[in-house]
């Protein structure tokens, strides 16, 4: 299930002893028993972050594994459902929906073997697996990745009563949690430097895929990184490109997943698309849902790297960014400000018009935008790669077992 | 060379933040917050933050100052939270006491604005310390520089910051074994001077390394 990535002597280059540290922390729980569970093994940020967080834990001697609660379509309609209805949205199921999560959730215990020393559950969709918690010394852990600082009431208290039985909640931004009995901490998302969208690529790959893309790699380049979706205003994107393009030569990258299997994604396309009304300078691209080399290099290409959401979770093309040292400028909601300390590692704006300002300023002071550009890229070092994630879990292991 | 009976130990360090059920969206509600928070959470957001954001030595050196700025746009009050200087205190509680007595007297002499709402809250959190030793011992200094260079920022910052409060001293770990097992008390002094404020981890390990490099000669 896990394929194999780089071993964390790749990681000495970029950041030294900290891998040793990594080490010396993991030496006391050597053999230590650890089970991750989520709801998919491909697909989405919480496999992608399995998939490197296990192999790492199992690197550094622990024992880890990785099991995948499953489900049929109608498991993952209402689980669906629950996600948006914990961002706030409105949830339409019923009584049925419940009993759907209810028994998906018994057949998988009846397969799971959860007895560990440390049991990590990912997520609403497994949560009720706390319901298969053998009797015995065994921690257990929810790591809820999404924001539930205004849950629809019906859901959240049908999930609550499991969420209350772990031993310690995981959140990704404090602004995400709940007042909840257990101790909850705070583990930043995080992203792979080796990755393929974070590696340091070959100048002349960067140039043929601007090339590829008919951008000029002469001139300035704005790009946003992020699906065609209202929430992350695009359209607003491109109104603060024509006020910056008054006083600046520049292009405008808008570059985010295909969107033929999403009809709202589709609208949102052809807005965007008018608003550019033609503009050759504009360039929408709908990029292959796998796609990380051409982000990557279009992340590099980039004077500066725009994300100007309406809502947004953590954010983390800030940090692909930040860690490729480009000046940021993004809106100030969600996990964003925690990446885009203002002023010290990029600059927020809450408008169109102020979008559209601090890039021209950071355009007429490239020291200022290189000297932003140079402290997100540390910031990212300190708190938002995934060898920091590893960190975070083998403190909490620890932690919790110097409680027993 | 002078060799220490007992050897510096290095530690690997890392820092847990847990999130407390605590937030206050006002001046006033800060001011309250300050009084309830707990001990871990006063040197979360003190001690702290100034190893989470030590590359950043322009900005306020600790959340609550930060927090005032950016979410209130109160400078005034920022400049007094964030001119409080940690080596100052050998207390959380006189550290509690100072903040609170600040945002108090803003307070007073600003009711109207006590009780604003802020753009965004401030979350109290706490932090949890986790340290295992690292393996590294140094007899002599210069034992001790060839670690010193090789440390983490999270080690560093144990080391030299936070310590000062976990050993109730006006001190850090490395100056009181400079001073404590090596009898180098000019050197242990000049360590304990280098200003954390204005400095990132990273210059200020290269001021210490340079202050050893300098003692090392005189030797």
């Amino acid at each position: 299930m896990i394929a194999a990535g780089p071993t964390l002597d790749r990681y000495v280059p970029l950041l030294g002893n900290e891998v040793e540290e990594l080490r010396a922390l993991a030496r006391p729980l050597a053999g230590a028993e650890v089970l991750m569970v989520n709801s998919t093994a491909v697909g989405g940020g919480v496999a992608e972050l399995l998939g490197r967080v296990v192999p790492l834990l199992e690197e550094l001697n622990l024992r880890a594994e990785w099991q995948v609660f499953a489900g049929g379509k109608d498991f993952f309609e209402v689980t669906k459902a629950f996600h948006n209805a914990l961002h706030g949205g409105a949830f339409h199921g019923g009584p049925e929906a419940f009993e759907v999560f209810r028994s998906y959730s018994e057949r998988n215990l009846a397969r799971l073997h959860l007895d560990r020393e440390f049991v990590v559950i990912h997520d609403p969709q497994p949560v009720a697996a706390i319901d298969g918690r053998p009797a015995g010394p065994g921690h257990w852990v929810w790591r809820c990745h999404i924001d539930l600082s205004n849950p629809n009431p019906a859901v959240w208290e049908f999930l609550q009563p499991w969420v209350v039985r772990y031993d310690a909640a995981v959140f990704s931004s404090p602004s995400f949690a709940r007042q909840l009995p257990c101790p909850q901490y705070l583990f930043y998302p995080s992203i792979d430097p080796l990755a393929d969208k974070n590696r340091t690529l070959e100048p002349s790959f960067v140039r043929s895929v601007l090339e590829h893309y008919g951008i000029d790699p002469g001139r300035k380049l704005l790009v946003q990184i992020s699906r065609f979706d209202r929430l992350k205003d695009p359209v607003g994107v491109v109104r603060a490109y024509r006020i910056v393009k008054r006083y600046f030569d520049c292009q405008l990258v808008l570059a985010g997943g295909t969107a033929d299997d999403d009809p709202e994604g589709a609208a949102v396309l052809d807005e965007t698309r008018e608003a550019a009304a033609g503009d050759p300078d504009i360039h929408l691209l709908q990029l292959p849902p796998d796609s990380p080399l051409e982000i990557n290099a279009l992340q590099t290409a980039a004077t500066i790297v725009i994300q100007k959401s309406l809502r947004e979770g953590f954010g983390l093309t800030v940090a692909e960014a930040l860690w490729k040292k480009k000046p940021v400028v993004a809106s100030a909601v969600g996990g964003i400000p925690t990446q885009v300390v203002h002023k010290q590692t990029g600059l927020l704006a809450h408008s169109v018009e102020g979008t559209a300002y601090q890039i021209r300023y950071l355009l007429a002071h490239p020291e200022l935008a290189a000297r932003l550009g140079a402290q997100g890229h540390e910031h990212v070092r300190e708190q938002f790669l995934i060898t920091g994630n590893v960190k975070r879990y083998l403190c909490l292991f620890l932690h919790m077992r110097g409680k027993l | 060379m002078k060799t220490a009976e007992s050897p510096f130990g290095f530690v690997a360090a890392s820092y847990l933040t847990r999130i407390n059920n605590q937030q206050a969206s006002s001046l006033n509600e800060l001011r309250a917050g300050l009084d309830h928070a707990s001990d871990a959470s006063i040197f979360y957001h003190t001690f702290q933050s100034l190893g989470r954001h030590h590359f950043l030595v322009e900005s306020f050196s600790n959340d609550f100052a930060q927090w005032v700025m950016a979410a209130l746009n109160r400078p005034v009050l920022a400049e007094w939270l964030g001119g409080l200087d940690i080596r100052d205190y050998v207390s959380l509680a006189d550290l509690r006491g100072d903040l609170r007595r600040l945002t108090t007297e803003y307070c007073d002499a600003h009711s109207a604005e006590a009780g604003v709402t802020a753009f965004e809250p401030f979350y109290f959190c706490e932090s949890v310390e986790v340290a295992v030793p690292l393996g590294w011992e140094a007899h002599t200094l210069e034992e001790f520089r060839g670690s010193l260079v090789h440390l983490s920022h999270s080690s560093f910052y144990y080391h030299f910051i936070a310590s000062r409060l976990r050993l109730q001293l006006r001190t850090n770990d490395f100056s009181q074994w400079l001073s404590g097992s090596l009898e180098a008390d000019d050197l242990a002094r000049r360590v304990n001077r280098i200003d954390i404020y204005t400095n990132t981890l990273d210059s200020a390990r290269e001021e210490m390394v340079s202050l050893i490099d300098r003692e090392v000669q005189r030797q």
